[in-house]
């Protein structure tokens, strides 16, 4: 019988739990309904600002608890054609806005207002005893695309040429594809070559070259470490001046891995719209653009 | 006074009864919810994963090219990769783990025996993600330089970590299949004159032959299933793997890529539905080495019936 009954109360204290959890629940519910008046920005766009997007909405969130900021991503054509239409506030996007799109904004009576938000550079990244110091474009995009599979073809040593790359999900990955492999010519249907190793995170890239003398590879400027070497690479246009990347060359464009990345509004910010914007140039979000490995606009 | 106490014993029993029926019931439900659960997830992955027949030729699943970034959703060098390393691992870990379970079983003496097998049973509780980070800063390192390797991020190197993976299973499960041979079985067989090892080889393995097949199995449903390690070691290139050689290139698992690609791809995409069909290709994968491993027990299980009779 007493054993029986000991049996029961711990049937009750479960139970007793499952409620206390079921009214902890209920309870937070009731706290994140109660911001009577808040204002939801919308924002969309390019995958490679999500992330970015995301880490500023969250902070954003923190410092201001009634507005949100709801981030989703669909590629930059998609966010700028969002605004365009009028459903969403801001619109991200990797590339400019071309003229067409300017045009079709102006007749849905909109004025877009571009903010350069942030800059992204990309440091192609070698072994720290490769004797390799500098690429050119052409070169690099026939490494990735498994043309050239030897570093004496590069004027190195007789290894094999072991590429790495991030994972396909990731913005820098397009993005290397198509101003690298691809060399910025739409029409270029070049892949990465199989053989490429794709890691899920910029830590195992940097680990595995540190530690494989045939590995190449790339990375957000804000990943590199002492632990492996930057190669400098020249431009299609001059493949006599190579540019090691740094702040400042991705800045002054000199570097020609980099690019900017956008914040387009319907017309001149108010309101909330501008505290927002103004706020991303503070050195507190801008704090973030570095830490997410991308190159802070001041 | 005694009425009382009769109302007191009938509600006892009653009492008793009741809670008989309740957790009778209970433990009824709980065996029942595990053929639900599997029915349930069955149901869940054929209806995320069929609307990517609508939209791609299954020719082009069969295919040889995945960059889903692009629309190409060949799977064949996921599945191949899969399998190459999976029997990567089988054959280091059949053969290490039922040694190791016969020497724990059978030869080693008493007080190596109570050392040994917690121990075995606690590498199999190492994080796998621990394990993968051992693979990439140890193991794969060694595995470039003494093989003189491109790159330490093989398939090989995947199926040694799987390996130390599924061994702790099944030499766990194996050491208990043998232990649990009769004794009179080995005493018979050492009295008409066996050596040792011919009583081993001839009749304790057979007569603990499920239990040790339901061992294997474990361990390599642990191998196949298994995502982080192979994620950080096996470099996850996408290239067909063709033939026991594939063991020293990178190549890319079915787990791997569902779990690098599905934190970022767009709920209800082509994409999405992709990984499912995926996912949809390892359940079916485990649920014909499972059907197979039990048919293959049945049909030893029978034989010895027959033996006996």
């Amino acid at each position: 019988m007493r054993f029986i009954k000991r049996n029961n109360s711990t049937i009750v204290l479960i139970i007793c739990v499952l409620i206390l959890s079921a009214c902890d629940k209920e309870y937070s519910n009731l706290q994140n309904s109660d911001g009577v008046d808040s204002i939801t920005l919308t924002n969309k766009g390019s995958d490679t600002i999500v992330n970015l997007a995301l880490a500023w909405s969250e902070a954003y969130s923190i410092i201001n608890p009634n507005i949100s900021i709801s981030v989703t991503g669909g590629g930059s054509g998609t966010g700028i054609a969002a605004m365009i239409n009028g459903t969403v506030d801001i619109a991200n996007a990797s590339r400019k806005m071309k003229e067409k799109e300017y045009i079709n904004a102006k007749d849905n009576g909109y004025n877009p207002v571009e903010y350069v938000i942030a800059r992204d550079g990309i440091a192609v990244i070698v072994h720290p005893h490769n004797p390799i110091d500098q690429l050119t474009l052409q070169q690099l995009s026939d490494i990735f695309s498994g043309k050239i599979s030897n570093w004496l073809d590069v004027g190195g040593e007789d290894r094999p040429i072991v590429g790495l790359s991030r994972e396909v999900n990731s913005g820098t990955h397009v993005y290397f594809l198509e101003a690298v492999v691809r060399m910025g010519d739409k029409s270029n249907k070049t892949f990465f070559s199989p053989s490429t190793l794709l890691l899920p995170s910029s830590e195992g890239i940097t680990s595995e070259i540190s530690q494989n003398p045939n590995a190449i590879g790339y990375d957000g400027l804000g990943y590199v470490t002492d632990e492996v070497k930057v190669v400098a690479v020249s431009s299609l246009d001059n493949t006599n001046y190579y540019v090691i990347p740094t702040i400042e060359t991705v800045i002054d464009n000199s570097y020609p891995i980099s690019r900017a990345l956008y914040m387009y509004l319907p017309g001149e910010p108010t309101g909330s719209h501008k505290d927002y914007i103004d706020w991303i140039y503070t050195s507190e979000a801008q704090l973030i653009v570095e830490e997410l490995g991308f190159v802070p606009v001041n | 006074m005694t009425k009382f106490a009769n109302m007191k014993i009938i509600f006892n029993i009653k009492y008793r009864q009741l809670l008989e029926f309740i957790v009778e019931s209970m433990i009824r439900i709980s065996g029942y919810s595990a053929v639900l659960f599997v029915f349930l997830i069955f149901v869940f992955l054929m209806q995320e994963s069929l609307p990517t027949f609508a939209d791609v030729r299954v020719g082009d699943l069969w295919n040889q090219r995945w960059y889903p970034i692009e629309n190409y959703f060949g799977i064949l060098p996921l599945l191949s990769g899969s399998l190459i390393i999976t029997l990567g691992a089988a054959i280091v870990s059949i053969p290490l783990g039922i040694m190791t379970a016969i020497f724990i079983a059978e030869i080693a003496p008493r007080w190596l025996r109570e050392i040994l097998k917690p121990l075995v049973e606690i590498l199999g509780g190492v994080p796998s993600v621990v394990l993968g980070f051992l693979g990439i800063t140890v193991l794969a390192p060694i595995v470039r330089e003494e093989l003189y390797l491109p790159t330490g991020l093989t398939a090989f190197t995947g199926a040694i970590l799987l390996a130390g993976m599924a061994i702790p299973t099944i030499v766990s499960v194996a050491e208990d299949a043998l232990d649990a041979v009769p004794k009179e079985y080995k005493d018979a067989a050492l009295a008409i004159g066996a050596t040792r090892w011919q009583t081993i080889w001839r009749v304790t393995l057979p007569a603990a032959r499920s239990g040790v097949l339901t061992a294997i199995m474990l361990g390599i449903g642990r191998a196949i299933g298994e995502t982080m390690t192979v994620m950080m070691v096996t470099g996850n290139a996408p290239q067909m793997a063709s033939g026991i050689g594939s063991l020293f290139v990178s190549l890319r698992t079915m787990t791997a890529t569902i779990a690098a690609e599905m934190g970022e791809v767009a709920n209800g995409s082509l994409h999405y539905h992709v990984l499912f069909s995926i996912g949809l290709v390892l359940f079916i994968i485990s649920f014909i080495v499972n059907i197979s491993a039990s048919a293959v027990l049945f049909r030893s299980r029978k034989r010895t019936e027959r033996l006996l009779s």
